[in-house]
């Protein structure tokens, strides 16, 4: 009975073919997708490994804005965001707020003098359970326009070729904005005399169902006051942290958030342009931070400040940079959790 | 030969989580390796997709201990039946395991496990750069693992449908297949 149910043999042969090439082409399709066919494709792991420093990355720490100090405090919403936003986190009302003030570097010990780039990551929790995270930075804007011209600004900047910087900023006239601001912005003394600014545009949708692209600013309530580079230098590599451990320890330090409303035909996708001024801008609320925490054994130190950790009442825009960043992110979280045993931590990690 | 087949139920299950799982995969592979928009559209559809499938999963195996599967043709060689009973034993493990392991990583890296915008589920493990590392690690490769089983899974259904003929393909096929010419012979 099943030798008469065996097909002939040259029907076999045409069934093992058609079986490989079903599960050939399935696989193929699969690596494609992956990205294994498309070496150019522009992945997480090639963006998060270019902002390695030449010794390599520093283990067991954020690729990028490596180094910083956690805070805790509260954001103190006036309730004026509700009209753009229907987030819990503009009602009006006071939410836990968890942050990180940091340098835009990839290096954990750089000397903070040496770093023109400041930040600050942001969490803030509402009762409904949701979160907002951002990250921000002092620069009013950002250097590039996309993704991909930022991957090969990291690759300029690390490139022997001492020409390299030239023929990308010739390429990316648009960095001429920031480095305007790196050349001849002021350096301040302290992460509490810094604007932390979105540069990304996300979109706030309010209790009516209207949209609004915005960006946000947190401005803060410390008149900044310049100060020279090398003056800075002199206040020894950690003096940011210092400071702000010093100031916030003497009481709490604020920061008025300012949400900027775009109008039609602003450049909402392209953080390397300022909208024209005199756009409606929102007061919000202030953030309030508290205390200040070693990132060691601090609270944000564990937490992936992902820009598109969104409440609902929000959400991204056509910006391509917060995919980008999330991407990035999670890719750096990946690296430095499985890195976990090289950071120095004082305290050993409960055991779950 | 064997003329039994799966319960319309478990059929209807087979081939929903097919396409699910399926999509699945590649939406993963596809949304680790692209900083594009579309990571951000691809990371949403994972997360519910991959809770939809652990649901499907729970009730296909409730419906799997009640109802059974056809037994194999009594004359497939043991390393084939045993092959059988074991990629389905993986399979089952892979279907409700990825969806937690995919739930406690996202849990162990304190990221808000969002379904849909304002519906989230609630963390599953504590924060933990130990466990995150791990799982994120198991999720990773067993997802390769789960094509590979599939591409195996796929590969043997048309062994039996095409060369062994033996009515395994048609116990789980979704539309019962016309009798071969071949068959009707034989029947003859």
């Amino acid at each position: 009975m099943a030798e008469q149910r065996q097909p002939p043999t040259r029907h076999v042969l045409g069934s093992f073919v058609l079986i490989a090439v079903v599960v050939g082409a399935s696989a193929g399709a699969f690596a494609y997708t992956a990205g294994w066919l498309t070496p150019q494709r522009l992945t997480p792991n090639k963006l998060v490994d270019a902002f390695a420093p030449p010794g390599g990355p520093a283990l067991g720490h954020r690729r990028n804005h490596a180094k910083g100090i956690c805070f805790t405090g509260v954001f103190e919403a006036n309730g004026n965001g509700s009209a753009l936003s229907r987030a819990q986190a503009f009602a009006r009302g006071d939410y836990p707020a968890l942050g990180r003030f940091n340098l835009g570097t990839a290096e954990s010990d750089a000397p903070d003098a040496t770093v023109r780039v400041r930040g600050m990551g942001l969490r803030i929790v509402t009762p409904d359970g949701q979160e907002w995270r951002t990250a921000m930075i002092n620069a009013p804007v950002f250097a590039v326009s996309t993704p991909q011209a930022f991957y090969g600004l990291l690759l300029a900047s690390a490139s022997k070729d001492p020409n390299a910087m030239n023929m990308f900023a010739a390429a990316n006239p648009e960095i001429a904005g920031f480095g305007a601001w790196a050349e001849k912005g002021p350096w301040t003394g302290s992460y509490a005399e810094e604007q932390y600014n979105s540069l990304n545009s996300f979109v706030f949708t309010n209790s009516l169902g209207t949209d609004h692209t915005v960006r946000w600013s947190l401005l803060p309530a410390v008149q900044p006051v310049a100060v020279a580079p090398d003056e800075l230098a002199k206040r020894g590599p950690d003096f940011l942290e210092q400071e702000i451990v010093d100031r916030v320890s003497h009481g709490p330090v604020r920061w008025t958030m300012e949400v900027t409303v775009a109008e039609p035909g602003d450049p909402t996708a392209d953080p390397s342009k300022a909208w024209p001024v005199g756009r409606q801008t929102v007061d919000v609320g202030t953030l309030v931070v508290q205390q200040i925490e070693a990132e060691r054994d601090g609270p944000c130190r564990d937490i992936n400040f992902d820009p598109t950790v969104l409440p609902s009442g929000m959400s991204t825009s056509d910006d391509p940079f917060p995919a980008a960043r999330s991407s990035a992110y999670a890719k750096s979280y990946d690296e430095r959790t499985a890195e976990a045993s090289y950071y120095p931590r004082t305290k050993t990690e409960a055991k779950p | 030969m064997t003329t039994q087949r799966f319960t319309v139920l478990q059929r209807l299950l087979h081939w929903v989580m097919a396409i699910c799982i399926i999509a699945m995969l590649f939406i993963g592979v596809g949304m680790v390796s692209t900083i594009m928009p579309k990571y951000l559209s691809l990371v949403a559809i994972h997360k519910p997709l991959g809770i939809a499938i652990l649901i499907l999963a729970l009730i296909r195996l409730v419906v799997r201990l009640r109802y059974g599967a056809p037994s194999l043709p009594a004359d497939l060689p043991e390393p084939m039946k045993l092959a059988a009973h074991l990629s389905h034993f993986a399979f089952y493990l892979l279907m409700i395991g990825m969806p937690l392991i995919g739930w406690a990583m996202l849990s162990a890296a304190e990221y808000p496990v969002v379904l849909f915008s304002g519906v989230h589920l609630p963390a599953i493990l504590p924060q933990s750069d130990r466990l995150h590392a791990l799982l994120w690690d198991a999720h990773f490769y067993l997802a390769f693992a789960f094509f590979a089983l599939i591409l195996l899974h796929v590969a043997a259904a048309l062994f039996h449908a095409l060369v062994r003929r033996d009515g395994v393909f048609e116990a789980m096929a979704p539309v019962p297949l016309p009798a071969r010419d071949d068959e009707v012979a034989l029947a003859e």
